[in-house]
């Protein structure tokens, strides 16, 4: 094992670390210093990234790779035990990817109060958390990851976000932070129940056989509820709406891209393979859950007068499909959930900032308000509108790939479900197509087509900055590549998914 | 060509991004890209054709009652599979025809068992048929599932190329002039480009999911083609209708392709899905459901009652555009998906059986009531929409009585006169500047007498008149309904023959008769127009005799595996359907000739061809349906169940779409007003608002004396002394 | 020996203690009476570690002069502050820590 191999998972999360560091020791004038620094940090990181990307073995993602496993709590046997597999590794690219591109689309778009240092900082301990929560194999390692991109985002929130930001922030603190609570307690019965240990891949192999059945109901259950209120699902989306409408468009795009996936990567790499007998059992629930918040969402965005709420909304939605396709517990489904994710973060993230460009220039989110962004700044117009048929799930862009693989999944669940109930959330989540369809070409109409109104008709637009393009022409030919080319994805995560639901086949045959 | 026949949609690809980043900056805007991108597609495709036309017919396929295909499937798509790798990899390092492989897997299994039962099966009359070119390569894979992409070449996708791309050239050429001074011509030809894309893309597909992606790229470039000039909501608002139907039968489409997924073995491959349906592997329940699933979306697409509204309100596009929706792409798309998915939803509605059927009753259905619309128009493009609306219906007719062959080549001739019939209104708005023919029409004939000389012939060959086009294919869906027992849409499609006739006249009248009712002064439109026009009018003119009587060298080009499979009859050509075909035909051009010259001559003449006419009744009918446009008399039936149906197009179905879309928001509105921020929400707020609440209470009695807080505690350890006291 | 005295003793002490805490407006005072409270503790604790032979209750009882002996020290230091701010020791007006 070469040394890159052994320190690269160590690194993706020491790096911003050392980055922070070094930013605290900047003088607080120094700002150009202390965007170079955060810059460099999170470009080296990305570069770890991509060393992982070349020295991956895409022909066994079903074992663990880069993996390091040293004694960390030797009291409560809790190791640090870190490594990816095929499931984590776009999940990591990701949140390093985006971590770039956000430090990048900040560099002169810092929100009052202003203040460089303190805001890069949390975006760099927010990268801690986000990559250590993909690369931990120990529970409370994962735990620990988990918890620690609450701060920085409360902060983030709290400090730089718009009028309503304190309502905001606690809301988001104090609601994740219940449903952490719950999940701390399920770690807990897990290390009593199974053998005294945290280690994720030793609790796949024995948790299953060693808890019975009705226990292992409501350790699930209070899993489920630290990831579903993180996904969000429906009914536990409330905070969402709220946070990102409040936060400033760098927040919103890392906590649509990122943070949202926690839950839903929470349940791939914890909840499922862990305690396969009580999946099957919820996973009707969480199905039916996930088509009501397909279409609730998809209503709620009707009625919204704001465009950062509208696209909040649209994640109780999307985040809906990837539940789905987890909840049917086939290859199929929690593919279709991992490249959702993917989409979902790349997508749902540009429409984040085109969201914030265009509050910018306009000073204002109103639909009512905004109009003939095309004739004002044509090129904006027309990311938002490839945005929008990305999201709303067009062939070719990536965002169809995770929506129509978990519609067709759930025509054949895995075994052991009822096909008749997830037959119905089939028709179900298709009609929800429509309604994504609706409600963002309604907003793309509301915003681009037409005329400006008469109060912004005089105003200068500015089009897409240089900076605005070096921050999203990544991501949109990424939206792109990937539509055309879904084995991209499909290609690293199908290895590690069987090995996911495969438990469910054993089980049910 | 046939195997490298992806080329010809990534040439449109590559055309749209070229003229997207580089269009801008280039002498002419970007047409250069396009038009040289559509001429090498065409060329390419013709290429095809005459390869496809020179292939040795060597497939034998019996229909699916003398032999069950069903077992040897397995292991004929096991078998096939390192040769389709081989072909890929050989595609990939360019080595020409010796990689050209193709037999579709049940094929070389019939072959095969073909060859061993050849003593016992020798004395079956199965026709030979043209080889499939298959060139798939893997796309990607999910659990053991491995969905793959490419190209499959039969006679269907082949006429289909050709068709597309020729249209598709006509319009580009076209557009080259008419849209000369647009707003955003650059935009406009990079969206014509991958229009024509996604087209190709769905005809050369050989799965669901590839005809999906094809579908759904014709969806969003209608979305921006018919919302071209958005500055006008109404264009804007046409857009997002035509989007959203479409979208919504897409709902059918999706659950349709799921279905057969799984049903088929978890494949997207059309041809073995086909098979499965045909050899009985699904069972018929599921059949059904995919095969329901699929005609909604049908329904969206090729725009049949009661999701047809969408495509007058295209109208807000540009001419150029709805000639190209209307004639080649787009709406096409949904007859060819049942023409392509033909085996399924042959099992599924038993289409063989004869009498009634859902395809055959819901195209029947459109054919009258498009064909009474169209009377009441006075926007010629609408006049022509509503007639392509009609002329779908009878295309989804011909599938759902069983004449496949029929449908496919009304689609064929279709495409031809109505792209010209559009490319001609277009050519006579573009001297008016209007689109009213009753307000800024009338004698243009003699102003511009290429476009009247060829928009007569585009009329004529739509109204069915031999020997053009409309005539040849008319003929054929008219007798495959009368052979295979459908004896009813004989008669639904003989009505529709008068009606189309008759509305054509009316709309020729309007446009290039009586006297000039517009401003200013017209004149006949550049080469860039005219020529495109006498090419299709060309081809309108003598396209139908591919398949006539003797000839019948286009039945032969497109037969196809799944067809004949499903046991589809061939019948001979009958004088007696083709004399009343077209009799009925003149007898629509008729009365609407004499209803009009009646109306201009002498008073008396009415009377005296009225009693002559067997169709006096008809002709009175017409006269009322037609007091919209002169002041004359009311009270016929046509006029007001047209109007009533337009009324009902307007007031019911659209208000439906409409209150769908309010109702959607209102209770978008009531969930989130009430349910999600009261209810919901309310209940997460309530719980912080009780630890407030509770707060407030207990805060009276923090008072900060210390001796009250003492007496408090001897208060309590009193309680609690006397409770030990008392309990122990 | 009778322990009944020992504690009646104490339990008037008590009461009269518990009667100055509750009712006395002056800080002082109620010191003073606190004080009471804590001595009649002492007493029962002596009384009792008498009766049981131990000298666990005169232990004890020194520990409660030591910490008597504290809180007073504080308690007055404290009364003393609240006069130099208020010029006056009424506990009554003493309430800044009303929530």
């Amino acid at each position: 094992m070469n040394v890159f191999d052994s320190w690269a998972l160590s690194l993706a999360v020491l790096v911003p670390v050392i980055g922070m560091v070094v930013l605290a020791a900047l003088p607080k004038a120094q700002e150009k210093a202390q965007k170079t620094v955060a810059l460099a940090t999170t470009l080296i990181t990305a570069a770890v990234g991509f060393g992982i990307l070349s020295r991956f073995d895409y022909g066994a993602g079903r074992k663990l790779q880069f993996e390091v496993d040293h004694s960390w709590i030797d009291v409560i046997n809790s190791r640090y035990h870190v490594g990816i597999d095929g499931i984590s590794l776009p999940l990591l690219v990701l949140s390093m990817f985006i971590t770039v591109l956000c430090v990048i689309y900040s560099w002169d778009h810092f929100p009052e109060p202003h203040n460089p240092k303190a805001f890069l900082m949390l975006m760099l301990v927010l990268e801690v958390g986000m990559n250590g929560t993909f690369i931990a194999q120990d529970l409370i390692l994962f735990f620990v990851f988990f918890e620690l991109v609450l701060l920085p985002m409360y902060f983030m929130i709290g400090v730089w976000g718009g009028a309503n930001r304190q309502y905001a922030s606690i809301k988001f603190f104090l609601y994740t932070l219940f449903g952490s609570a719950l999940m701390i307690l399920s770690f807990l019965a897990l290390f009593f129940r199974a053998g005294n240990t945290f280690d994720i891949p030793t609790l796949i192999l024995n948790a299953g056989d060693a808890i019975p059945h009705n226990v292992q109901l409501w350790i699930f259950g209070g899993l489920f509820m630290g990831f579903a209120i993180k996904v969000p699902m429906f009914p536990f989306h409330t905070w969402l709406p709220d946070a990102h409408t409040e936060a400033p468009t760098v927040g919103s795009v890392i906590l649509a891209a990122v943070l949202l996936k926690l839950g839903t990567y929470g349940f791939i790499r914890i909840a499922l393979p862990i305690l396969p007998d009580a999946a099957i059992s919820w996973a009707p629930y969480i199905g039916g859950l996930a088509v009501v918040g397909i279409i609730y969402g998809a209503l709620g965005c009707l009625a919204q007068k704001d465009m950062k709420r509208l696209i909040a909304f649209s994640s109780v939605a999307h985040m809906g499909f990837v539940m789905l396709g987890i909840a049917t517990l086939t290859d199929f489904g929690i593919n279709a959930a991992i490249f959702g994710m993917v989409a979902h973060g790349l997508i749902t993230g540009m429409l984040f900032f085109v969201a914030g460009s265009i509050q910018e220039r306009y000073q204002t989110r109103e639909l009512a308000r905004l109009g003939g962004l095309l004739v004002q700044a044509p090129k904006l117009g027309w990311i938002l509108g490839f945005c929008a048929m990305a999201s709303l799930g067009l062939p070719g862009l990536a965002g169809f790939w995770g929506e129509f693989p978990a519609i067709l999944s759930a025509y054949q669940p895995a075994e052991g479900l009822s096909e008749g109930v997830f037959r119905t959330y089939m028709v179900i989540a298709a009609v929800g197509t429509v309604l994504a369809a609706g409600y963002l070409l309604w907003m793309f109409q509301r915003t681009a087509f037409g005329t400006p109104k008469e109060e912004f008709a005089k105003a200068h637009v500015h089009d897409v900055h240089p900076l605005e393009w070096v921050a999203w022409a990544p991501m949109l030919a990424l939206i792109f590549v990937l539509g055309v080319y879904p084995r991209l994805i499909f290609g690293i995560t199908d290895e590690s998914v069987r090995t996911v639901s495969s438990a469910f086949r054993a089980i049910g045959g | 060509m046939l195997a490298y026949a992806w080329v010809i949609p990534a040439v449109m690809v590559l055309s749209f991004a070229l003229i997207l980043f580089f269009g801008k900056r280039l002498p002419r805007k970007g047409h250069e890209i396009g038009l040289a991108a559509i001429a090498i597609a065409f060329v390419l495709s013709s290429i095809c054709a005459v390869e496809w036309v020179g292939r040795p017919a060597d497939l034998t396929v019996e229909p699916a009652a003398a032999a069950g295909h069903g077992e040897p499937q397995g292991s004929g798509e096991e078998h096939h599979e390192p040769e389709e790798e081989a072909g890929h990899g050989a595609e990939e390092s360019g080595q020409g025809e010796a990689a050209e492989h193709d037999a579709t897997p049940a094929a070389s299994a019939a072959e095969e068992e073909g060859g061993g039962h050849g003593g016992e099966e020798g004395g079956h009359e199965a026709e030979p048929i043209r080889k499939p070119v298959v060139r798939e390569g893997t796309w990607f894979e999910n659990g053991p599932v491995r969905i793959n992409a490419g190209i499959h070449m039969d006679g269907l996708a082949v006429v289909m190329l050709f068709v597309v791309t020729l249209i598709s050239l006509a319009v580009h050429v076209f557009s080259t002039s008419y849209m000369h001074d647009d707003r955003r011509y650059t935009h406009f030809f990079a969206a014509l480009s991958l229009f024509t894309a996604g087209m190709l893309i769905m005809v050369t597909a050989g799965n669901t999911l590839q005809l999906l992606f094809g579908w759904e790229m014709m969806g969003l470039c209608s979305f921006m083609l018919i919302g071209h000039w958005w500055e006008e909501k109404n264009n804007s608002d046409a857009a997002l209708k035509a989007f959203f139907t479409t979208r919504t039968g897409d709902i059918g489409l999706l659950v349709g392709i799921s279905i057969l997924f799984f049903a088929a073995g978890t494949t997207f491959d059309i041809a073995t899905t086909n098979r499965a349906a045909l050899a009985g592997d699904i069972s018929h329940t599921v059949l059904l459901a995919a095969a329901a699933a699929l005609f909604c979306a049908v329904i969206g697409k090729s725009a049949q009652f009661p999701l047809h509204t969408w495509l007058p309100d295209a109208m807000a596009g540009p001419t150029p555009v709805s000639a190209l929706i209307h004639a080649a792409t787009m709406v096409v798309a949904g007859v060819y998906l049942v023409a392509r998915m033909y085996g399924v939803f042959w099992s599924a509605f038993d289409i063989g059986g004869g009498g009634i059927n859902p395809i055959a009753l819901i195209g029947g259905i459109t054919v009258i009531i498009a064909a009474l619309l169209a009377f009441v128009q006075s926007d010629i493009k609408k006049v022509l929409a509503y007639s392509t609306v009609s002329q779908l219906g009878y295309m989804v007719m011909a599938l759902g009585v069983g004449a496949w062959t029929a449908g496919i080549f009304h689609l064929f001739t279709h495409a031809f006169f109505k792209g010209l019939l559009f490319l001609g209104a277009g050519s006579v708005s573009h001297a008016v500047h209007s689109f009213d023919m009753k307000k800024d029409m009338g004698g243009m004939r003699k102003a511009m007498p290429t476009t009247y000389k060829t928009f007569m012939v585009g009329t004529l060959a739509l109204a069915g008149i031999f020997p053009l086009a409309g005539f040849w294919s008319k003929d054929e869906i008219l007798l495959g309904a009368g052979e295979n027992g459908y004896e009813l849409f004989l008669v639904v499609g003989l009505v529709g023959a008068f009606m189309t006739a008759a509305y054509m006249t009316r709309c020729v009248y309007l446009t290039f008769f009586g006297e000039y009712r517009g401003h200013g002064h017209p004149h006949e439109s550049p080469p860039a127009i005219t020529v495109p026009l006498i090419v299709l009018a060309v081809l309108s003119a003598v396209a139908g005799l591919l398949n006539a009587p003797g000839i019948e060298l286009f039945s032969e080009w497109t037969e196809n595996e799944a067809v004949l499979l499903a046991g589809v009859a061939h019948h001979e050509f009958s004088i007696s359907t083709a004399v009343m075909g077209m009799a009925f035909g003149l007898a629509g051009i008729t009365a609407s000739y004499l209803y009009y010259w009646r109306n201009l001559g002498p008073h008396r003449l009415t009377e005296r061809n009225g009693a002559a006419l067997a169709g006096y009744r008809l002709l009175e009918n017409k006269y009322y349906l037609d007091r919209l446009y002169t002041d004359g008399i009311v009270g016929s039936i046509k006029g007001p169940i047209a109007r009533g149906a337009y009324i009902v197009n307007q007031r019911v179905i659209d208000a439906v779409v409409n209150a769908a879309g309010i109702g959607a928001r209102k209770a978008g509105n009531f969930t989130y007003d009430v349910l999600d921020q009261k209810g919901v929400d309310g209940l997460v707020n309530g719980v912080g608002l009780t630890a407030e609440e509770g707060g407030s209470v207990l805060r009276v009695l923090q008072t900060g004396r210390v001796q009250q807080y003492a007496a408090f505690l001897f208060g309590a350890v009193a309680l609690l002394g006397g409770a030990l006291v008392l309990f122990t | 020996m009778y322990l009944n005295q020992f504690l009646l003793l104490a339990a008037f002490l008590f009461s009269v203690g518990v009667y100055g805490v509750l009712a006395r407006k002056n800080g002082v005072l109620v010191l003073m009476s606190v004080e009471l409270i804590l001595n009649a503790v002492n007493i029962n604790l002596v009384a009792f570690g008498a009766f049981h032979n131990t000298v666990a209750g005169q232990v004890f009882a020194l520990f409660v002069i030591a910490v008597a002996a504290a809180e007073v020290g504080v308690g007055l230091a404290i009364v003393l502050l609240i006069y130099r701010n208020r010029q006056s020791i009424d506990l009554s007006e003493v309430d800044l820590m009303k929530g």
